[in-house]
């Protein structure tokens, strides 16, 4: 009699929650399907009345799509780039972090601020310090600030660069854009990388202290294997956001994905879809389970690798 | 090597700020530990003993006091600098490394004109795997062996850069107790080959009492006692250390010196001359009793115990601080012991009986 | 054992010149360590630096080719301009609402879903919680397509008949809340819930005064990552909010542009509206460091 009763009380306590799923989860993996094998998909086109061919033409259509191609360089590009690069920064900088004693609670939650910020806002700060405001080229121009990390480089007799603005190159708005992502990364690395360090017992340190190890040693030897399960954890749960970089590119460029002149020209995945979200559903789907299918083989090679570096 | 400490001292500053009490872990502690010798430091835990293990290796620093290896003064010597080798408690072996690779770890931190050729590293390695019998198992991962293999492979990583002093934590801690008695021959046979100094903690004074060539008794961070386990045994300074040795333990009365005699409640059981009278506490060995139908100690008969060869009386008697009394007598004498008997008296075995001032629970001789 | 050579060189080392050396050692690394730690803080705090003072100083002084590090006069004319002409009230309104409406929701819905997987027994129990669970590894934009369909179906799009429902019905639901709450909820012991129904306390009852109280620190940073997710939502109401009176903070900021009479970007007036709309966030941060940190490192969800 209990268990029965439990039984539709369960089912009660959990409705809400299956409602919702149903129609704002399950329901779309089931659409998202659909719509990216039907023949040039389109809910409008849908509405009246057309009906659409199961195939594989808009999966075509969008690898063939140049503007796809740019989407799916810049989002790989920019994995590749940061991911690495935020994660030796972020273990590095958990490493001294956790030889310390004095101030280090104050850098902790200093190392931990940008987390707390909305990527778009300080995106618009870090737009304002690589821009340039007002006409470089001109000399008469009186008023003119190259943005201060130009000033920065200025004291090094680095030339002003043109960043972000309009006519910049291509590889340095990706610089910037690899500097705002590697800063907006950083923090959750280092919280997850600290917490790993400070949970690694302290008899292998006290061990290697009596055998002579020296310093580097026993960082390549000892802490980093050790610290390997949440090394792999950083590195997965960072392609798998990097594969999703979108907001950050908003923060720094606006809506438009690029310099002025040059819109899209850094425009990512994410960008794809929601660019295709209201009028080509079915390209949007398409391009939906293509980012999946990399996000899934990606982080599975990467199951794959950690698996076999950490053992134990 | 010899290891020598002076007026070694431990003090941890109180973990509460506001008291300012301080911990004294180890207090003036002096001692001279002769070359090539098995030392056991015992104690209960919070004694001191683990402390004074990670102040000779250097983990931990002293408070005041002096180290010597040999003539030479370590006491600030820090220590990957000491050429000591530490075998933890729980053995602290490398998880991602195979045995091999921990067994290597120590040798390959060896730089300069100590940095061996690669394949002489090999070779000790396999040579001390062979000491400790464990060379079968070099390409396992320590999570795949048992507590005792763990144990060996720590002990082979600890001995393979040839450390001046070898020095184990709790070594037996961990193992189950057949592992324990096997262990512990293992290690006195290991220390024997090598001639390595050895210096090990241990709060089980039957595994310090079996293997070691000397014992430390500590208590609260003072040593009570150093010497031959079996001279400790037969000799306590004080009651601590009469009550820490020995199973079964020793029997504690209360009882009195008055005009020459000890007296056990009203028995008086024992000549002692030459002791002013006093209160007193009387320590009896379980071997000390002899069961005889003249014996000047009578107690109440509980039960008799036949564990394999040995056979021990329980009894009771009202001075006796242990809630029974355990005697350890000949197989022979149970068989006299009637059906209904209720009473049984023992006379003493002088050397197996001593004495200790009930103030200061120091050892009165006689 | 045959080599000793290890043996003799330790012995001969001169241990007083390895004392004093080690000595040295120690402080000049432990000097680079903090040198490194402290420029990697300079680094970190060097963008909310020049917020602050770019957002204070005057488009002139902010345009000199030779830049203040620090501001000649503070000038908070700037956040006023900031706060009428980018509607900061209404922004600020809005994602509070919206905030505040659906974090109550949604931790109703994962405080009942938690207990029925946490302590009650059904059929089917198991294989729907995995289903749950293997529908995180979906990134979220798969979904976004067919919701952004769905809620047109709905007529939630517009937005003057049914107010905020776009922007918050969707997302009440959280499958990564209701999987740490469950686990949490498990560590409390069976007992006391067996014990409550033989005192004849009713579920929600025992609900409402055993495991939520026990349970308060993982509601806590639910509340507080949920909060700072509404706060940071950028795309989903860019997408469906299409009058400015329905706008979020975010979409708001991103789409004010302030620029003066000679059309010139007045950055000085954005980096205040930047510090404004960064500054409640940051406030949160500073009194619940220890939730935030501790939610955060259990998720790796950014909001």
């Amino acid at each position: 009699m209990v268990e029965n009763k439990h039984q539709w009380k369960a089912w009660i306590y959990l409705s809400p929650a299956i409602v919702l799923l149903l129609v704002f989860t399950v329901w779309p993996i089931i659409n998202t399907l659909i719509m990216a094998f039907s023949e040039n998909y389109s809910s409008l086109a849908g509405i009246g009345g057309q009906t659409f061919q199961f195939g594989i033409g808009n999966f075509e259509k969008v690898i063939q799509y140049k503007g796809f191609v740019t989407c799916l360089k810049n989002t790989m590009l920019l994995c590749v780039l940061t991911v690495p690069l935020s994660t030796i920064l972020a273990l590095l900088i958990s490493v001294c972090l956790n030889a310390i004693k004095p101030f280090q609670k104050l850098l902790q939650t200093i190392y931990f601020l940008p987390y707390v910020t909305n990527s778009i806002a300080i995106g618009m700060v870090f737009a304002a310090m690589f821009n340039i405001v007002g006409n470089i080229s001109s000399e008469e121009q009186i008023i003119t600030t190259a943005g201060i990390i130009n000033n920065f480089l200025g004291i090094f007799g680095v030339e002003p660069i043109n960043w972000i603005n309009a006519g910049s190159s291509y590889w340095a708005n990706i610089t910037v854009m690899v500097v705002y992502i590697v800063w907006n990364a950083l923090p959750f690395k280092i919280l997850i990388l600290l917490g790993g360090l400070q949970s690694v017992n302290k008899q292998y340190y006290d061990a290697a202290k009596i055998d002579s190890t020296p310093k580097w040693r026993v960082l390549t030897k000892i802490t980093v294997p050790l610290l390997s399960p949440m090394i792999a954890y950083v590195v997965i749960t960072g392609f798998i956001g990097g594969f999703k970089e979108y907001s950050s590119i908003v923060g720094i460029f606006d809506v438009t994905m690029g310099p002025a002149g040059d819109a899209g020209r850094l425009n990512t995945m994410v960008g794809y879809i929601y660019d295709s979200i209201k009028n080509q559903q079915g390209r949007a789907s398409a391009a939906a389970l293509i980012l999946f299918g990399i996000i899934f083989i990606v982080t599975m090679i990467n199951l794959y690798v950690s698996k076999k570096k950490t053992h134990f | 090597m010899k290891v020598e400490l002076q007026n070694l001292t431990k003090i941890f500053p109180s973990r509460n700020k506001k008291s300012n009490e301080e911990v004294i872990a180890v207090n003036d502690f002096t001692l001279t530990i002769p070359d090539g010798k098995l030392v056991g430091l015992l104690g209960p835990s919070g004694c001191g003993k683990s402390t004074t293990l990670y102040m000779i290796s250097g983990l931990q620093k002293s408070s005041s006091g002096k180290i010597f290896f040999g003539e030479e003064d370590v006491t600030n010597v820090s220590p990957e600098n000491r050429g000591v080798g530490l075998v933890f408690q729980n053995y602290a072996l490398y998880p991602h490394m195979t045995v091999k690779q921990n067994i290597l770890f120590p040798l390959q931190n060896l730089t300069g004109k100590d940095k061996l050729p690669k394949n002489e590293m090999i070779e000790r390695a396999y040579e001390v795997a062979r000491l400790v019998q464990i060379d079968d198992l070099m390409e396992r991962k320590p999570n795949e062996l048992s507590g005792g293999q763990q144990q060996r492979v720590a002990i082979a990583r600890a001995l393979v850069k040839m450390p001046r002093i070898l020095l184990l934590d709790e070594p037996l801690s961990n193992l189950d107790a057949r592992l324990r008695l096997q262990t512990r021959e293992e290690i006195r046979r290991i220390q024997k080959e090598t001639g390595i100094t050895t210096i090990f903690v241990t709060h089980d004074q039957e595994e310090a009492m079996s293997i070691s060539d000397m014992i430390i008794v500590m208590k609260l961070g003072v040593v009570q006692q150093v010497g031959k386990p079996q001279d400790i045994y037969d000799d306590p300074t004080n009651l601590f250390v009469a009550k820490f040795l020995g199973t079964p333990p020793i029997n504690v009365f209360e009882g009195k010196v008055q005009g020459g005699k000890l007296y056990i409640g009203e028995d008086a059981v024992l000549d002692v001359n030459g002791i002013d009278d006093r209160d007193v506490y009387v320590g009896i060995r379980p071997e000390g009793f002899i069961p005889s139908d003249k014996g000047e100690l009578h107690c109440h008969l509980n039960n008799v115990e036949v564990m394999g060869r040995d056979v021990s009386i329980v009894s009771t008697n009202a001075a006796s601080l242990n809630p029974v009394i355990r005697s350890i007598v000949s197989s022979e004498y149970v068989k006299t012991i009637a059906e209904g008997q209720e009473t049984v008296s023992y006379s003493l075995v002088p050397h197996k009986v001593f004495i200790f001032d009930k103030e200061t629970e120091e050892r009165i001789y006689f | 054992m045959s080599n000793n050579s290890t043996l003799q060189v330790m012995q001969e080392r001169d241990m007083h010149k390895v004392v004093v050396g080690q000595k040295i050692m120690k402080v000049v690394s432990q000097f680079f360590l903090y040198l490194f730690l402290f420029a990697v803080a300079f680094v970190i705090l060097f963008p909310f630096y020049w917020m602050l003072i770019s957002s204070v100083k005057t488009l002139d002084e902010y345009m000199l080719a030779i830049p203040t590090l620090f501001p000649k006069n503070f000038d908070f004319v700037n956040y006023v301009e900031a706060f009428n002409t980018a509607n900061l009230g209404r922004l600020f309104g809005n994602t509070v609402f919206v905030g505040v409406v659906s974090t109550i929701l949604s931790l109703v819905i994962t405080v009942l879903s938690a207990f029925a997987f946490a302590r009650l027994e059904f059929k089917g129990k198991n294989a729907m919680f995995a289903a749950l669970l293997a529908t995180m590894m979906i990134p979220g934009e798969l979904f976004t397509i067919t919701n952004y369909k769905t809620v047109n179906d709905f007529g939630w799009l517009n937005l003057e008949q049914y107010g905020f429902t776009v922007l918050i019905v969707p997302f009440l639901v959280s499958v990564f809340y209701i999987y740490l709450l469950k686990q949490n909820f498990m560590q409390i012991p069976n007992e006391l819930y067996l014990a409550a129904k033989v005192d004849g306390t009713s579920d929600l009852k025992y609900l409402w005064k055993v495991m939520i109280p026990l349970a308060l620190p993982t509601l806590i940073s639910i509340t507080i990552l949920k909060m700072m997710g509404s706060w940071n939502t950028y795309m989903w109401p860019n997408l469906v909010a299409d009058s400015e009176k329905y706008w979020l903070v975010t979409n708001g900021l991103r789409k004010f542009s302030a620029v003066d009479e000679g059309g010139q970007v007045d950055i000085p007036v954005q980096m205040a509206a930047v510090a404004i709309v960064s500054a409640p966030l940051f406030m949160v941060f500073l009194f619940l460091r220890k939730y935030i940190m501790k939610g955060v490192s259990r998720s790796g969800i950014k909001g």
